[in-house]
C-alpha cells in the first residue's frame, strides 16, 4: 500500500484517518472514501449492503464532514434476486437517511457468482480549518459513547464473515450480520456534525468491525491510552459479557472524545436527538487500552499492539499463469452486434437502478447518474464536484497490473468527461485469499499497476480499504480494484451536457486497444488474451484534454465497456438524437478495448480547439440513427422492459 | 397586501431529510423559512407551513403514523383550522393523511420499489392559494422520490374529491410512477389550505438542477402565505 503516492497540495488527511480529506479551494474541503461490505452482503445482501452504506456514512461524519453523496460499485454474478436486494438494502438506508446516492457501477461476471462485492463510497463536505481527527487528546478528557444501544448482533462480524473463505455454511452465519436502522443512523449524523459545528467534542469515530475494540485501540495512540468502564455501556440485554461488548458491531454508534466540562452540552444534543449517551471512560496517559467490568480490570493491552504494532507477514507470491489461445471471438453483424452488447447484462441501461435511489435530496446534483461522473454544485457558488466509482475486474484476472492502472484512470477520464479536474482517489482491492501466493502475487501487480497510474496523473490516493478472503470452496473473484474519484468542476453551468444538432462529433486518444478482455469477448468469445500496454503519459494527457476543454464541449463520453460503438449509441440515447457518423468497420475498432478514449462534441467552429491529443473527426449530430440503426430500436435493446432486470 | 417576505415554518421531524432543501427552495423564491423542531408545543409567527420530505421516524410503522403525533403537529392542525396555509411534501403529505387533515391514504408503490425520476404532472384547478400562478391543464415536469406515494381513496371518496375539485394535480397519462388511483399526485383540503403532494417542487426551482416547474407552485403558496386574509376563503 506505501507504494500508493499519498501527498500532494491539496490533500488534508492522508490514509490513516476514518476518511481522506482534499481542499477544494474556497475554504472547503472533501473527505471520501470507499469501503467493502462484501462478506456481509454474500450472506445477506440486504442487510449487508445497507449496513455498508451506514458504516462508510459514519466514517465520513466521523470526520466532521456531512455526507452529500454515496457511490455504489456492486458485483455480481448475474441480476437476479441478490442483487436486487442489496440495491434495495442500498437505497434503504442512503434514501432514509438524506444522502443522495449519485453513481457507481454494477458489473455482473460468473466470478461473483459466490462471492459478490458490495463497495460504497461516500463523499463529505466540510470547512478547511476544521477536519476532526480520531485522537483522544489530553488525559482527562471523557470518552462518550453515543447512538444506539449494544446488543449480541454483529458479535464477530469482522472475523467471522469478512476474513474467512465462504463455504457450504454460510446461511448459518447469517444471524452475524448487522441489522441497519437508518432513522438511528440520521439522528446520529444530525447529532454528530451538531456536536462538531458548535465545537463540543475534541474528536469523533466511528465503531465498526470489532466494535469498541478497535474504535477505541484506533483512538489511543501518541501514547495517550483509555480506560472504559463497561458496565456503562448501554445494552440492549444486560447479561452480555465484557468481550462482548467490547467486540459487538451493534450499528449506529459513535463515539467522541470530550472535554469535562463540555458534557452537559454534549449530553443535552443527545437529549434532543432521542439518542442514547454516556461516559464509559476517560482518556489516560499509560497509553493502554483498560477494560474494566464490575470495578475489576477485565483486559488490558498496549493501545498501539492492536494498531500501529500488529503483526505483519511476508507472503509468497508466485503469477499466475493463464493458458492464451489464438481463437478470435465471432460475432454477428456489426449492427446486430451493437444491439446485443447494449442488452447485455454488462452494458445495459442502469436506469432501473438509480432510480431506486434518492439522487436529488441536498438540491445540489447538477448532472444526476447515467452517464460517466454526477456532477454535485457547492452551492453558494457555481463551482462543483464531480464523482465517480470505477473498476475492472474481467481485465484485471489477464493482467492485474494493467487492469490496476486502466481502474484508476477510468475513474479520473469519467470525473473529467463531467468537467471535473481530477484531485484524489480512494480505493477498495478486492480480492481472494492472500495467503495464496497467486493472489499475494494480483495484490502486488494491482498497486503496482495502480501506483504508477496515479503517478502519471500526479493525483494521489488519499484513503482506501482492502477487502481480502473474497473465496468460496476455494475458487477466488476476480482481483477486482474499485478507485473513486473526486474532482473540482470550475463551473458547473459549463459541464458537457448533451449533443446538439450541427455538432461536431470526434473521437479522442488514439490508443491501442484489443478484443481481448473486452465484452464483446465475454459475448462472443471465451475471456483470455493479453490487455494492450498502456502509454501512460497519452492517458494523462487525455484526461487533462477532457477536462480543460470541457467548456467548449457539449458532451463528452468515456469509451469502456462495449468500445466505441457502444460509446457512441449511449452518447445518442443520452442526448435523445442521433449522428451521422462515418465509424471504421474494423471489429476491434469498434468494439474494443484497451487505453482510454472518448467521444466528443463541440460546436464545429470549435473543432480547431481541441489540440494536444490525438482527434478524429467522426461526424455530425442530427437525425435518429446512430451507427445505422435507429435510437428507438437502440432504446428497446438498452432498456427495453424484458431485457435485464 | 402582500408582505415582502412571507414567513414560512418548516417542520423537522426526526427523520426529516428534505427541510434544508424546502427552506433553500422558499428562500430563494422570497420567503423567509423558519426551522420548526417536532417537539416544539407551539408555532412561532408564521404566514404558512411547510411539512418536508423526508423519512419521519424512519417510516417505521407506516410512513407519519408516528410523526402525526408530534406535538408540532397539534400546532399544525390549529393553525390549518385557523385558515393558514399548510403545504405537506412526499412525507409531509403523507403526514397530513395520517393525521386527517387531507383525504385518503398513500399506500406502497404499485412496483413495490422506491422511484426517483421526473414525472409531468397536470394542473387540474387554479383558483387556489398553491397552484394560481399555474395555468389550468399546465404539464409541469419535478422529480418524485418516493417508497410508499401511491395515493388511494375508495371509489365514493374519490368522486366526492373529484366533484369537490380537490384533486390538484393529477400524473400525465402514462407517467403515474406509483399506481395512484385516479392519477393523483396532489390533494387539497375540504376549505382549500392544506395542500399535499407526492412531487417534489423544492427540487426543481433551478432550471441548473433540471427543471423550474416547481418553484410556480411554492410561488403560488408564498404568494398566498403573504395574503393571509385571502388564504381561507
Amino acid at each position: 500500500m506505501k507504494q500508493l503516492p499519498s501527498s500532494g497540495p491539496c490533500v488534508l488527511q492522508g490514509p490513516g484517518e476514518n476518511a481522506g480529506v482534499v481542499d477544494v479551494g474556497d475554504g472547503q474541503a472533501v473527505a471520501f472514501k470507499v469501503e467493502s461490505h462484501n462478506h456481509p452482503s454474500a450472506v445477506e445482501p440486504f442487510q449487508g449492503a445497507a449496513t455498508g452504506v451506514g458504516g462508510i456514512l459514519r466514517d465520513i461524519v466521523a470526520m466532521g464532514a456531512r455526507p452529500v453523496a454515496l457511490l455504489d460499485g456492486l458485483r455480481f454474478g448475474g441480476p437476479g434476486w441478490s442483487f436486487a436486494r442489496a440495491v434495495a438494502g442500498v437505497g434503504h438506508y442512503g434514501n432514509s437517511v438524506g444522502v443522495p446516492t449519485v453513481g457507481g457501477d454494477t458489473v455482473f461476471d460468473a466470478a461473483y457468482d459466490s462471492n459478490c462485492l458490495v463497495n460504497a463510497m461516500c463523499v463529505g463536505l466540510l470547512p478547511a480549518d476544521r477536519v476532526t481527527r480520531a485522537g483522544a487528546g489530553e488525559a482527562g478528557n471523557a470518552v462518550v459513547l453515543f447512538g444506539a444501544s449494544t446488543g449480541r448482533d454483529g458479535i464477530g462480524g469482522a472475523s467471522v464473515l469478512a476474513s474467512q473463505e465462504l463455504g457450504e455454511a454460510a446461511a448459518d452465519k447469517r444471524p452475524s450480520v448487522q441489522i441497519g436502522d437508518p432513522f438511528t443512523g440520521k439522528k446520529l449524523i444530525e447529532a454528530s456534525l451538531e456536536l462538531v459545528e458548535q465545537g463540543f467534542v475534541e474528536s469523533l469515530q466511528d465503531l465498526g468491525a470489532a466494535g469498541l475494540a478497535s474504535s477505541l485501540a484506533e483512538m489511543a495512540r501518541d501514547g495517550a491510552g483509555i480506560d472504559v468502564e463497561l458496565d456503562r455501556v448501554p445494552l440492549r440485554e444486560d447479561d452480555l459479557e465484557p468481550w462482548e461488548i467490547m467486540i459487538s458491531e451493534s450499528q449506529e454508534r459513535m463515539v467522541a472524545v470530550v472535554a469535562p466540562h463540555r458534557m452537559g452540552e454534549v449530553e443535552a444534543v443527545c437529549r434532543t436527538r432521542e439518542l442514547a449517551c454516556a461516559r464509559i471512560g476517560r482518556v489516560t496517559d499509560t497509553g493502554k487500552l483498560r477494560c474494566y467490568h464490575e470495578g475489576e480490570l477485565a483486559g488490558e493491552i498496549p493501545a498501539d499492539l492492536l494498531t500501529d504494532a500488529a503483526p505483519r507477514y511476508e507472503v509468497e507470491r508466485r503469477p499466475r499463469t493463464r493458458a492464451h489461445s489464438a481463437h478470435r471471438p465471432r460475432g454477428p453483424a456489426h449492427t446486430q452486434a451493437l444491439l446485443e452488447l447494449l442488452a447485455s447484462p454488462n452494458v445495459f441501461s442502469r436506469r432501473r437502478v438509480y432510480e431506486q435511489y434518492d439522487h436529488l435530496v441536498g438540491s445540489r446534483t447538477v448532472r444526476r447518474p447515467g452517464i460517466d461522473a454526477a456532477v454535485l454544485r457547492l452551492r453558494p457558488s457555481v463551482r462543483g464536484l464531480a464523482v465517480s466509482l470505477d473498476g475492472s475486474g474481467r481485465k484485471s484476472a489477464l493482467d492485474p497490473r494493467t487492469g490496476g492502472a486502466q481502474a484508476v484512470f477510468e475513474a479520473a477520464r469519467n470525473v473529467a468527461c463531467a468537467g471535473g479536474q481530477p484531485l484524489a482517489f480512494t480505493d477498495c482491492l478486492n480480492l481472494g485469499n492472500p495467503e495464496k501466493p497467486e493472489v499475494a502475487w494480483e495484490l502486488a501487480e494491482t498497486i503496482a499497476g495502480m501506483a504508477d497510474a496515479c503517478k502519471a496523473l500526479a493525483t494521489p490516493v488519499v484513503s482506501g480499504n482492502v477487502s481480502l478472503y473474497n473465496e468460496t470452496d476455494g475458487i477466488a473473484i476476480h482481483p477486482t480494484p474499485l478507485v473513486g474519484c473526486v474532482g473540482v468542476v470550475a463551473d458547473v453551468r459549463t459541464v458537457p451536457r448533451t449533443w446538439r444538432e450541427g455538432d461536431a462529433v470526434v473521437l479522442v486518444g488514439d490508443p491501442k486497444l484489443a478484443l481481448d478482455g473486452s465484452e464483446y469477448q465475454a459475448l462472443y468469445g471465451r475471456v483470455e488474451g493479453r490487455l494492450p500496454a498502456l502509454d501512460f503519459a497519452a492517458e494523462a494527457k487525455l484526461v487533462d484534454f477532457l477536462w480543460q476543454l470541457s467548456p467548449v464541449l457539449s458532451l463528452a463520453h468515456d469509451v469502456s465497456e462495449g468500445g466505441l460503438a457502444v460509446c457512441c449509441a449511449e452518447a445518442a440515447l443520452w442526448s435523445g438524437v442521433g449522428a451521422e457518423l462515418d465509424l471504421p468497420a474494423d471489429t476491434v475498432a469498434l468494439f474494443g478495448e484497451g487505453g482510454g478514449q472518448a467521444v466528443a462534441s463541440c460546436a464545429p467552429e470549435d473543432v480547431p480547439k481541441l489540440r494536444g491529443v490525438p482527434v478524429h473527426l467522426l461526424g455530425t449530430v442530427g437525425g435518429d440513427t446512430v451507427c445505422g440503426v435507429s435510437l428507438a430500436d437502440l432504446r428497446q435493446a438498452w432498456e427495453g422492459i424484458d431485457s435485464v432486470f | 397586501m402582500t408582505r415582502a417576505k412571507p414567513r414560512i415554518g418548516v417542520v423537522v421531524f426526526p427523520g426529516s431529510n428534505d427541510d434544508r432543501d424546502a427552506a433553500w427552495a422558499l428562500s430563494a423564491l422570497g420567503g423567509d423559512p423558519v426551522s420548526v423542531w417536532h417537539a416544539d408545543e407551539g408555532l412561532p409567527a408564521v404566514d404558512g407551513v411547510v411539512l418536508p420530505g423526508g423519512f419521519s421516524y424512519g417510516d417505521y410503522l407506516r410512513p407519519g403514523s408516528i410523526a402525526r403525533f408530534s406535538p408540532a403537529m397539534e400546532a399544525v392542525r390549529a393553525f390549518a383550522a385557523d385558515g393558514g396555509l399548510v403545504l405537506g411534501i412526499c412525507n409531509g403529505f403523507q403526514i397530513l393523511c395520517e393525521a386527517g387533515l387531507l383525504p385518503g391514504v398513500l399506500r406502497r408503490n404499485a412496483s413495490l420499489r422506491f422511484v426517483c425520476r421526473d414525472v409531468e404532472v397536470v394542473v387540474e384547478r387554479t383558483d387556489t392559494p398553491f397552484t394560481d400562478r399555474c395555468r389550468t391543464g399546465d404539464h409541469l415536469r419535478i422529480p418524485v422520490k418516493h417508497g410508499e406515494g401511491s395515493w388511494f381513496a375508495t371509489e365514493e371518496l374519490l368522486a366526492e374529491l373529484q366533484d369537490r375539485r380537490q384533486i390538484l394535480l393529477r400524473y400525465a397519462h402514462g407517467d403515474n410512477p406509483n399506481g395512484s388511483v385516479g392519477e393523483v399526485a396532489g390533494v387539497v383540503n375540504e376549505s382549500g389550505n392544506v395542500f399535499g403532494l407526492m412531487p417534489h417542487p423544492e427540487h426543481a426551482i433551478d432550471p441548473l438542477l433540471g427543471s423550474c416547474d416547481g418553484a410556480v407552485l411554492l410561488a403560488s403558496f408564498l404568494d398566498g402565505a403573504g395574503r393571509p386574509a385571502c388564504a381561507a376563503a
